[in-house]
């Protein structure tokens, strides 16, 4: 056991010099690190965000939203299919609630038509697509309910979609590595590192963005707007430039949608030189709009943003270029932000946050301070109290617990893994677990000597029994660790991995390399008397 | 140069002839730790309780009474300012709010930190939680399986590669830590957030650990002893492992004690909890654990036939196969 063959010997030290110089890159000032080459330079530790300072949003998307969207949606297609029908099936009292929807076919004999149809309009499209819709009947009332297959294609899709769409709006800002992922099946988590005021982005973020032009209708009377109660084919909507607790009457159907829009970005009005948005039509939009705006010269249209009629200007001459402008009580900043929401397409569907934590720079900074200087104290007052119990031993062992610590820093870079505030604490633990296996090494080699076996034997029976105890010891830490890192959130994730890392490296350390420098110790000077 | 010898080389103490005394006393804790924490709850932070977290340096030390008034006054309910340190740090804490609008944590939180920048002019906002109720939920959920996931995981792996007794002894001495140091929180009113969970969790690892090393120490002595008692037995092995569980428990002090003191305000917590976790744990290694080894009816000669899976196999008597130099 006391054995070690060149290769051995140098096998290990290789180790131990590749992991040493992998933390190079992460232990070395930004300043200096810029000129390494880039491989290099992707191998290193992320700061986490308790470190560094920065914003973290947890965004859960409503699914009864999705389920709502579904079934206005499928209400247009049903309406249509129905209506196109020859002959047309007349039907009534349509309520969409709980995500399903539900009518009366006024003719009795047209119900079994009416069915049909309705099945071939929600046929799954393509191979292998799922049913998205049930649809039964009682009597002559007609129900589609949502599958919950269908459901949660819906929801993914529009999961996806929200990934992206934030994904671009963040890009637009220009932060600096924002992580962007999806959790569990309604979540999306976004973190912008460095970022102390999240409020621009928050109200970037959770703007649905949702754009259309409309005409407003003007046959509806200010009794029915006063009462809410709109007349088929248009809608009551609340009216931002009229005052408190305005409402317009607006046309159901959209001349111009969100996803018609080419480009979008913050100017100034000519006139009065506030801010506006700017916008560009694609092809199509400027078709439509210019034809609905030839027929429809001197009537007012409006300008809905997340449905609040933001303006709704008169219509002075045919607009044929194909932009326009959304004016508003905007600062350059919303401006600006709305216009990043538009070109970036809107949310698919409306999140909300339900877990945000954001830390400011200097705090980060303080906590970096405080780490360093603790880790420094609690490595400086391990060793000493290691080399005064163990002599030569203990020096052995503290050489063992100072390059692991390097080693940590250099697998972590290698897995680019995050270093937080409570990460720093798993260091400062992992230590002690580290010294624990040299302890238990030495305190058996004493033993040992005690029983009075040679110098040879006592090394040799003290690593052979308490390996066996550092490994079980070790597994035990290896199930706590990886259900901290399994079942844990933020911080706990953070403290795991050092925890796991620092488990497997210091076996190595404190297990092999030490034994190494004890036997070679020993080889070179057969003492028979050890001072431990 | 003379080495440090914590623990003389000729100890023999009787911890087996005492562990009435020890199970009576433990007992009686543990049960004060777990009535304390039934009838005065936890002081959970805003990761379990839900609500409002906002750091404020400010630039000289405030008056915390005038900090008090001036989020008060803002109607989100109590704040229970407490200050930090050089006492210019101050964590201002408020409920969830009561309205379900998703927004109205996000303004709640930018209407204190106006008002108090009214206030204090230099003021300086070094942190902002706000956690949904729902989110926090979650979050005691996921910690309380993870905790018990991990008891749970670890007394099974103790069961399978020995005997029963040293499962159940191990289960019960490592609740008792986290119950031991649940009280603590519970008696101190210190706040409790995740970073405790992480702590427990390692507590409980750590402590396992010592366990480990106590009862392989057991296992080896009754291989090797096989006409002794069990209470001398037990009593040869605690000694013989005390050495090194005084040593590893300083070492670990030590390097917590430095977490504790220089590691600022954020880790305080988890420093704190540790450090008494690794106390109670070392405490319930020996005299919960080890003792009730006895109690639970180990016998010094294991029944031959019980080849549980894992079973260690390998070298069983004192014979040596000579070293190689």
């Amino acid at each position: 056991m006391l054995n070690f063959p060149r290769w051995k010997v140098i096998g290990i030290w290789a180790i131990l010099a590749f992991g040493i110089l992998l933390s190079v890159p992460s232990l070395l000032p930004p300043s200096v690190s810029e000129y390494l080459p880039g491989w290099a330079q992707r191998v290193h530790v992320n700061l986490g965000l308790d470190l560094a300072g920065g914003s973290h949003l947890l965004y859960e998307a409503d699914t009864a939203d999705v389920a709502r969207a579904r079934a206005t949606l499928i209400e247009d297609t049903v309406r249509r299919a129905l209506r196109t029908n020859t002959p047309p099936i007349d039907i009534g009292e349509v309520s969409t609630s709980g995500g399903q929807l539900s009518f009366v076919v006024r003719d009795p004999t047209q119900v079994d038509a009416a069915l049909q149809v309705v099945r071939d309009a929600t046929r799954p499209s393509g191979f292998g697509g799922v049913r998205e819709w049930d649809v039964s009947n009682q009597g002559n009332r007609v129900t589609l309910r949502p599958t919950q297959a269908g459901l949660d294609n819906a929801i993914n899709q529009a999961m996806t979609g929200a990934h992206d769409v934030i994904d671009r709006r963040i890009n637009a800002l220009g932060t600096r590595e924002p992580t962007i992922q999806r959790e569990g099946t309604n979540r999306i988590l976004v973190e912008v590192p460095g970022l102390q005021n999240p409020d621009q982005l928050k109200a970037l973020i959770g703007r649905t963005a949702h754009l259309e032009f409309r005409l407003v209708d003007l046959s509806v009377t200010p009794q029915q707007i006063q009462s809410g109660r709109a007349p088929i084919g248009s809608q009551i909507l609340p009216y931002a430039e009229g005052g408190p607790g305005a409402r317009i009457a607006v046309q159901r159907r959209a001349i111009i949608t969100g996803d018609m829009i080419s480009d979008a970005r913050q100017t100034f009005d000519q006139q009065d030189g506030r801010p506006v948005v700017a916008i560009s039509f694609d092809g199509n939009g400027t078709r439509r709009f210019a034809r609905v705006t030839q027929e429809n010269t001197g009537k007012p249209f409006a300008i809905i943003l997340d449905n609040v009629v933001l303006s709704a200007p008169r219509i002075d001459e045919p607009i044929l270029g194909g932009s326009a402008q959304i004016r508003g009580s905007f600062t350059v900043d919303t401006a600006n932000s709305l216009a990043i929401s538009l070109k970036s397409g809107s949310l698919p569907v409306a999140l909300r946050i339900i877990e945000e934590r954001s830390v400011g720079p200097d705090l980060g900074a303080d906590s970096i301070r405080n780490g360093i200087i603790a880790s420094v104290v609690a490595t400086a007052a391990v060793l000493i109290f290691m080399f005064l119990s163990y002599g030569r031993f203990g020096l052995y062992a503290d050489l063992a617990v100072a390059i692991n610590l390097f080693i940590i820093v250099g697998v972590m870079a290698l897995m680019n893994s995050t270093l937080t505030l409570p990460g720093i604490a798993g260091f400062v633990l992992t230590m002690g677990t580290a010294v624990d296996a040299n302890v238990l090494i030495n305190e058996r080699i004493r033993e040992e000597r005690r029983k009075g076996r040679s110098v040879i034997m006592a090394v040799e029976n003290g690593y052979k029994e308490a390996s066996r105890t550092i490994f079980e010891a070790n597994v035990i830490h290896v199930i706590a660790g990886s259900i901290m890192l399994l079942m844990g959130s933020g911080p706990i994730k953070g403290f795991a991995v050092v925890l796991l890392i620092g488990i497997v490296t210091s076996v190595f350390t404190a297990v092999v390399f030490t034994r190494m420098l004890v036997s070679q110790w020993i080889r070179r000077n057969r003492p028979t008397e050890i001072h431990i | 140069m003379r080495l440090l010898k914590l623990v003389p080389e000729d100890t023999n103490i009787g911890f087996v002839s005492m562990r009435y005394w020890a199970f009576g006393i433990t007992g009686l804790l543990t049960l004060l730790a777990v009535a304390t924490v039934w009838f005065q709850g936890l002081n959970f932070g805003v990761d379990f309780a839900g609500g409002l977290m906002i750091e404020a340096q400010f630039p000289q030390p405030p008056q915390i009474q005038q900090v008090r008034d001036n989020v008060d006054r803002l109607g989100f309910g109590e704040s229970h300012p407490s200050p930090f340190g050089d006492g210019r740090v101050v964590s201002i804490r408020l409920p969830v709010p009561a309205s379900a609008d998703p927004g109205a944590a996000a303004a709640e939180a930018s209407r204190v930190q106006a008002s108090l920048r009214a206030e204090f002019p230099g003021i300086n906002f070094t942190r902002s939680d706000n956690v949904s109720g729902k989110v926090s939920d979650e979050l005691i959920r996921k910690g309380i399986i993870a905790v018990l996931l991990a008891v749970f995981g670890i007394a099974v792996f103790s069961w399978l590669r020995y005997e029963w007794q040293f499962g159940v002894s191990t289960f019960v001495a490592v609740m008792h830590d986290v119950l031991m140091t649940l009280g603590f929180f519970a008696i101190t009113r210190m706040e409790f957030d995740l970073t405790i969970v992480a702590a427990i969790l390692t507590i409980i690892g750590y402590s396992i650990n010592d366990k480990i090393v106590v009862d392989d120490r057991i296992r080896e002595n009754m291989r090797k002893y096989r006409k002794m008692d069990m209470g001398p037995l037990i009593d040869l092995s605690v000694n013989e492992v005390l050495p090194r569980t005084v040593m590893t428990s300083i070492t670990v002090l030590l390097a917590l004690g430095a977490l504790l003191l220089f590691g600022g305000h954020v880790l305080r917590g988890f420093s704190a909890a540790m450090m008494l976790g690794i106390v109670i744990g070392t405490y319930s290694s020996i005299y919960v654990s080890a003792s009730m080894l006895i109690t639970l009816g180990l016998k010094a000669e294991p029944p031959k036939a019980k080849g549980g899976p894992g079973r260690r196999s390998g070298p069983q008597n004192e014979s040596y196969d000579g070293a190689q130099v």
